[in-house]
């Protein structure tokens, strides 16, 4: 849930009557505004490009991913805790995407990173961090190389094709891994009570991190679903001219 | 007289839904909502929504066929809003819940707290102080809905109430929890603090019910005329001069003062929640009054006097 799929274009717009609307939202948004979003696409790019390799050379080094967390997480923390700029993107209006949508994206993924992954060390060496780590990567480069080729006017065809096809697997996969890693990491939360209040205390408040955790495995049920169908939807509609006729609200 | 045709699309894919012949044409939209229902009866009133272009805004149910700019033959058009259901419902089953809820915690029914503090009460008076608050609350909302208040609208989309129950029902839960916990933490400043916090509510609520009562004095019984509210002889008023919604100020500070009475982290929480809603709704209300009336007292704000 956390592979921050969504159809606002987080700088630009795809096929020809987005790319005129785009367009037109474009002259609006300003030159700096462009410029800036395709600075920002273009590092993010980048950036996980790096961490892709990072990660590719770390397992043909090592032969294990074993330690392959601990050596790519100050890459990973870096960049994609920069993307909570693109909350700010959404909120001066310089990209047409919701403020909630990209909310609920990037706080997943930050929640992910600092909540779950580098606070509970004891699961950083297990397999479904590799599983979603991989899963953020392929996307995020897709994803940003997308924005930036749209940014700039030029949106090769294969890139518009990645971007709509490949969350199909990696999506599911994103998930998976994301949900395993939460589980692995249950029994250490409850064993250690961290990051809860107990009472009593004189804010008489109570606050427990495993039931939260579990809570938010089990949000993923009603969540994902949605996000994914959402995601087939955008994809008939760019990718195959479909019309799709939305249910009244 | 010469009579008026009104022919109903679909808004969405223009079907032709419904040919009325000989029209008044004094006739008002909630006549002719009235007509529509006869020939689609599933569609009743509450729940039509008629404009004169499909992506317009709807026509209101006063507004006269006469006076609209269509010809002897009018085309309108109709989205379903979906199943309605009335304001009052929602209100009285919205506040119902928190005064039932909380009491529940009072009284701590079984299965909330550990057996032994079953049926047992909190040695704590300020406990039972914020027991008497919470519920005069609640029953205040309650009397206000059936005796008070004058609504604009009658009806509400039904998925409205399970949005709005699980706000106001979750919210009063959680903070009932805490404050009838058999843990619970009297406020650090111990009757001071609970005097000073009692005072602040009970101003508030009183502050409150003045401006609903003011409210509804602007408006004669069953009209849905629009005026600027002024403040009156009663003091709690006052604040009319500077707050375009003085109800949701008090409605606030009542919740800041129970906030600070229990010295309850969820409680404020909640307060913060409703402030920030009750904010958006106050700049809307603003903003209409300002459109509506040239003359609009320049000082108000919304919310906030001075500042929001």
């Amino acid at each position: 849930m956390a592979s921050s799929e969504e159809d606002g274009t987080n700088g630009g717009a795809s096929e020809a009557g987005e790319e005129r609307e785009a367009a037109g939202k474009r002259r609006r948004r300003g030159l700096l505004a462009t410029a800036w979003l395709t600075f920002y696409n273009i590092a993010m790019t980048a950036g996980w490009l790096v961490l892709a390799i990072a990660m590719v050379r770390f397992y043909m080094e090592k032969g294990t991913h074993k330690g392959l967390y601990r050596s790519i997480q100050k890459t990973l923390k870096f960049f994609q805790t920069f993307a909570l700029l693109e909350i700010v993107h959404c909120l001066i209006g310089i990209v047409p995407t919701s403020v909630l949508v990209a909310g609920v994206q990037v706080s997943s993924r930050i929640f992910m990173v600092w909540l779950v992954t580098h606070s509970i060390k004891p699961i950083q060496n297990e397999e479904s961090v590799v599983l979603f780590l991989v899963a953020w990567t392929v996307t995020e480069i897709t994803r940003y190389s997308f924005y930036t080729f749209s940014l700039l006017d030029h949106l090769p065809y294969f890139v518009k094709w990645a971007r709509y096809n490949f969350f199909i697997i990696l999506y599911p996969v994103g998930v998976a891994g994301e949900l395993l890693t939460i589980y692995a990491a249950l029994p250490y939360v409850k064993k250690t009570g961290m990051f809860s209040i107990r009472l009593p205390n004189k804010y008489n408040v109570s606050f427990d991190y495993y039931y939260f955790l579990l809570i938010t495995m089990a949000s993923y049920i009603p969540l994902f679903p949605q996000l994914y169908f959402h995601m087939l939807r955008q994809r008939r509609k760019v990718l195959h001219g479909e019309v799709i006729v939305e249910k009244d609200d | 007289m010469k009579h008026s045709e009104v022919e109903i699309l679909d808004a969405k894919t223009r079907e032709k839904l419904c040919f009325l012949d000989k029209v008044e044409p004094q006739a008002t939209i909630a006549e002719i909502k009235n007509l529509f229902t006869k020939s689609h009866p599933q569609w009743y009133p509450a729940r039509q929504s008629l404009r004169l272009d499909p992506k317009g805004k709807s026509l209101k149910d006063e507004d006269v066929l006469q006076k609209l700019p269509v010809g002897t033959t009018a085309t309108l058009y109709f989205r379903d809003l979906g199943a309605q259901i009335s304001w009052v419902t929602v209100f009285l089953t919205e506040y119902a819940g928190p005064l039932f809820i909380y009491l529940l915690f009072y009284f701590r029914v079984p299965f909330i707290y550990g057996h032994k503090y079953d049926f047992t009460s909190s040695r704590h008076t300020v406990v039972h102080l914020a027991c008497i608050c919470h519920s005069f609350h609640y029953i205040k909302r309650l009397l206000e809905t059936l005796f008070v208040h004058r609504f604009s609208h009658g009806t509400m989309p039904l998925r409205n109430i399970f949005k709005n129950c699980t706000y106001y029902w979750g919210f009063a839960a959680w903070m009932a929890y805490y404050i009838n916990h058999p843990l619970y933490t009297p406020p650090t400043y111990g009757a001071q603090q609970v005097k000073l916090a009692l005072a602040i509510f009970v101003i508030c609520q009183l502050g409150n019910f003045s401006i609903h009562m003011a409210l509804r004095d602007l408006r004669p019984a069953g009209s849905k005329t629009r005026k600027i509210p002024y403040p009156t002889k009663n003091p709690f008023t006052w604040l009319f001069l500077l707050v375009s919604c003085p109800n949701y100020t008090y409605e606030v500070g009542s919740w800041i003062g129970f906030a600070i009475m229990t010295q309850c982290l969820p409680v404020a929480l909640f307060s913060l929640v409703g402030f920030t809603q009750m904010t958006i709704w106050a700049k809307g209300k603003h903003r209409s009054y300002l459109k509506e009336f040239r003359d609009y007292p320049p000082l108000r704000m919304p919310i906030i006097p001075f500042l929001l």
